[in-house]
């Protein structure tokens, strides 16, 4: 009875039955406007107009379930603006909208963690399908649609992958706030990703589609119905995006507590910063561009039929002008990870402070410069090539201080190899094979060859994998003790990461192999010659999934069954968040800290770091 | 221990492996790069790449050197939380880092951009090639037209016939127009060393100077729908009689149906041909 009346009310089980009332509601208006008219080919399931309208008022719906429009509703009302706080400790604060960033951060990392495995599962079966030089498993259009998912779930998904999970729940912690300046906006932001991820998933009922997660035109105004999904997911995406960037920046900006100068600001804070500078400035444009997609395959409008007026470069520059951005939202809070974490496991403080900061806002700058080195050879404005390998190769000087700093931070430290610095340490490698690999793709005569190979493949893992991936399971294994309260185990976290780093770079370190000899990207079939290093990179792969699956049962069972509790810091680490108690009380601090240093104090004569009252954490030394 | 000079042993380290493994990167790997001697463009791509992996040599030594340096002189070996040198920055290093790694992006962008500039290394240019080898002009015109799934290639110097396989005459350069009919493909001749994006409503000029007999592989190298990974195909440069010949041979073999072609033209528009609802 209880748990009954507990199901009742709004939440995701409410957000859900409306999101799917909504999708049909909006199916059903689709085809009543359109009618039999537009079916040209009588396939009712290839209703665009209907399809789209479903996706719409089904979030909608699923928004308004989940309790999305009481505030709203009471504004127009004419309540007063007040902040519900929700402070039960029930597991059903998870389950529906919550305005404490402690939750958001939770579900986020839950939430993400969920399509971050279904994306790792798809690049299971595309390496299953590429242990045979001809089509073995998977028609070309299955294999295009698992193409298609797992690029478009990981590089959408994972734009929030750092600053969702761990840049909600920390950054609040680390300024000395009770809150994010929009809490509301923070519940929004999750549950419209959870929105799209589930959206992208029911690509697979309207056919997939075919086109990678770049979408080029006009081989997106041409596929079946399963575009739209995708069309869908990737503004839902965006929107997220820059609603959780607006909301990052507003709260560094305006709540950081007394004393916390911007030259005091954890570096950590300061890879949110330009990270959701890009986010504000790059996701409109996605939105924007795949607003005019939609319109194309619903109004019949030709922004990109060149048969018709209009260009598929506008498409591609549009998308890039978003997508290169987006490739560093992705790289820079790895940066910021690393660059947080080398100085408590080194007991140094960080190197470089202002050189650190500037490499990040630097590359947070010229990524705007470099989006045509992605069109090297299609033909576009050839004559400013010279300009954009330009641009591209600077970036590696502020890529480079970051790595500077890194390294120097470590330089005559008192270095703990625990598994968050491992994973921090495969950053360096990781990360330097990826950028020295991007040299040869921002070099035109170079890029000629790699272009559109494998190689181009495995370079951006080694940057987004090995750079964000890496450092995101940094980040579960360092701040997971405070954010869940319990211990991870770290026998099995060194497993998880030995195991991780060697089939990572068993997987695409050959790739690069294969790129250079021949192989394009998103083929289902390649030549025989290349069966063997192909049937080595998928068997690499499998050991990587089942890495995974070590740090899965690490996860659930140390947080399920074990159950050891967190010390407040088990790190030693002079950071404002760990100076709390794990967990973290609801509102935070009692009292709102003082700054008067910057959290990387470590050998120097330092004041004992201004504890909040409710906090039974002393001091390290 | 802490008085050991461990910026001296690094940089010795550094310097003594890096002078060893650069010449050795430049001549034992370098060579081996794709995608081969076969054109002109193809050896640009090679010497550029055997140029790229030698200066990258030096920062990697420095890079895994400096960690396995620290990895195995600053460990914690005690077990208790000991501070570190509260060093917080030189601004000697810092100046010297970025003069370093300033001049590296400088060199490569104008080592990259005058190989370029030379001839345009093969890469498609757009319908007006910006960097044009020399004897441009006196170039042999073939177009490359893709579409959904294949590639079809067109010789405007020789009636406009049009051919299902891509027969190239040896030592000529070869100015390739490729377009496409419906999505955009990726014309990609591995062994010439030709990348360039096939645009619906385009044109995309690559140049390239073939040399002696070859068999080559074409592939699709972009997303370009269902059969994307089908879309394959086998090219060859024969000597200059062969080639004659066989131009001939195809001229009067597809007389009957290049009746019906559009005339020869940078670009071919289908109607629009719009999918349904």
């Amino acid at each position: 009875m209880t748990v009954a009346r507990r199901l009742v009310g709004f939440n995701l089980l409410t957000g859900i039955i409306l999101g799917v009332g909504g999708f049909y509601l909006g199916w059903f208006i689709g085809h009543h406007i359109t009618g039999p008219s537009l079916d040209y080919f009588n396939d009712i399931d290839q209703n665009d107009i209907s399809l789209f309208l479903g996706y719409i008022l089904g979030v909608v719906g699923f928004l308004l379930g989940l309790g999305f429009g009481i505030y709203p509703w009471a504004r127009l009302r004419g309540y007063p603006p007040s902040l519900r706080e929700k402070e039960t400790q029930g597991i059903g604060r998870y389950f529906g909208l919550c305005t404490d960033h402690k939750v958001v951060g939770i579900q986020y990392l839950c939430g993400i963690g969920i399509f971050f495995f279904i994306g790792g599962l798809n690049a299971m079966l595309i390496r299953t399908e590429l242990l045979s030089p001809t089509s073995h498993v998977f028609p070309p259009g299955q294999y295009l649609t698992l193409v298609g998912m797992h690029g478009t779930m990981m590089m959408g998904m994972f734009t929030s992958g750092i600053l969702g999970p761990f840049a909600n729940y920390i950054v609040p912690l680390m300024i000395g706030a009770r809150r994010m300046a929009f809490p509301r906006i923070e519940s929004l932001t999750f549950w419209l990703l959870m929105a799209a991820g589930g959206i992208l998933t029911t690509t697979i009922f309207f056919g997939g589609f075919p086109t990678g997660w770049t979408g080029y035109q006009p081989l997106q105004d041409q596929a079946n119905a399963g575009m739209d999904s995708y069309i869908v997911f990737f503004a839902l995406v965006g929107i997220s995006m820059c609603l959780l960037g607006l909301n990052m920046l507003a709260t560094i900006i305006t709540m950081r507590a007394p004393g916390l100068t911007w030259g005091r600001l954890p570096i950590f804070c300061w890879g949110v910063v330009s990270t959701a500078i890009l986010m504000v400035l790059a996701a409109p444009v996605l939105v924007a561009v795949l607003a005019m997609g939609m319109l194309d395959r619903t109004a019949q409008t030709s922004f990109f039929i060149a048969s018709a007026g209009g260009s598929p470069y506008l498409y591609e520059n549009l998308f890039w002008v978003f997508g290169h951005p987006e490739v560093y939202i992705l790289a820079l809070p790895g940066f910021a990870i690393v660059l947080e974490l080398l100085p408590v496991f080194s007991r140094k403080p960080l190197w470089g402070y202002r050189l650190a900061v500037a490499g990040l806002l630097g590359v947070t700058l010229l990524s705007w410069l470099v989006w045509q080195h992605h069109l090297f050879v299609s033909g576009i404005n050839s004559d400013l090539r010279p300009f954009y390998m330009l641009s591209t190769e600077l970036i590696s000087i502020p890529t480079g201080f970051t790595f500077l700093c890194g390294l120097m931070t470590l330089w005559r430290g008192q270095l703990r190899f625990t598994v968050p610095m491992l994973f921090c340490l495969a950053w360096f490698f990781n990360f330097l094979i990826g950028g020295l690999s991007g040299v040869f793709l921002s070099d035109v005569p170079s890029d000629v060859t790699t272009h559109g190979s494998f190689f181009s493949m495995a370079h951006f893992h080694y940057t987004i994998m090995g750079g964000l991936v890496f450092t995101f399971f940094a980040a579960i294994y360092y701040w997971g003790p405070k954010m869940t309260g319990f211990q991870l185990n770290e026998r099995l976290g060194k497993i998880h990461f030995w195991l991780m780093f060697i089939a990572f770079n068993s997987t695409f370190g050959p790739l690069f192999a294969v790129g250079f000899l021949g192989q394009p990207r998103r083929v289902v079939t390649y030549t025989a010659h290349l069966h063997f290093l192909n049937v080595w990179v998928s068997i690499s792969a499998f050991v990587l999934g089942i890495s995974m699956l070590i740090f899965l049962y690490n996860f659930v069972s140390s947080l399920v069954f074990a159950r050891i509790p967190a010390p407040a810091n088990p790190w030693g680490s002079l950071s404002m968040e760990w100076q709390l108690p794990s967990p973290v009380p609801v509102h935070n601090f009692d009292r709102i800290p003082v700054f008067d240093a910057d959290p990387y104090a470590y050998g120097e004569p330092r004041a004992p770091v201004a504890v909040p009252a409710s906090s039974g954490a002393g001091g390290m030394s | 221990m802490r008085d050991a000079p461990h910026g001296k042993r690094f940089l010795i380290t550094f310097a003594v492996l890096s002078v060893i493994a650069t010449p050795l990167v430049a001549i034992f790997v370098g060579r081996e790069f794709p995608p081969g001697n076969a054109t002109a463009q193809a050896h640009e791509q090679v010497f550029d790449n055997s140029w790229l992996v030698a200066i990258m040599t030096p920062p990697a030594v420095f890079v895994l050197v400096f960690l396995a340096y620290v990895l195995t002189a600053f460990r914690n070996r005690t077990g208790d939380l000991v501070d570190g040198p509260p060093v917080r920055g030189d601004a000697r290093i810092q100046t010297w880092w970025m003069v370093v790694t300033g001049a590296i992006v400088l060199f490569l962008a104008g080592f990259g951009s005058y190989e370029l500039v030379q001839s345009g290394s093969g890469g498609g240019q757009g319908p007006t090639a910006a960097f044009e080898p020399a004897g441009y002009t006196k170039a042999m015109d073939v177009q490359v037209i893709a579409q959904q799934w294949e590639f079809t290639y067109r010789y405007p110097t020789y009636g406009g016939v049009e051919v299902p396989h891509l027969v190239l005459p040896a030592n000529t350069l070869v100015r390739l127009h490729v377009t496409s009919l419906d999505a955009i493909h990726s014309f990609w001749a591995y062994q010439l060393g030709v990348k360039a994006d096939a645009n619906p409503g385009s044109d995309n000029i690559a140049y390239v100077q073939t040399k002696g007999p070859l068999t080559f592989d074409i592939h699709c190298a972009e997303l370009c729908g269902l059969w994307h990974g089908y879309m394959f195909d086998t090219g060859q440069v024969v000597d200059a009689r062969a080639f004659a010949s066989w131009i001939k041979r195809q001229r009067s073999y597809f007389a009957p149906v290049n009746r019906y072609l559009p005339a020869y033209a940078t670009t071919y528009l289908p109607d629009p041909q719009r999918r349904a609802g």
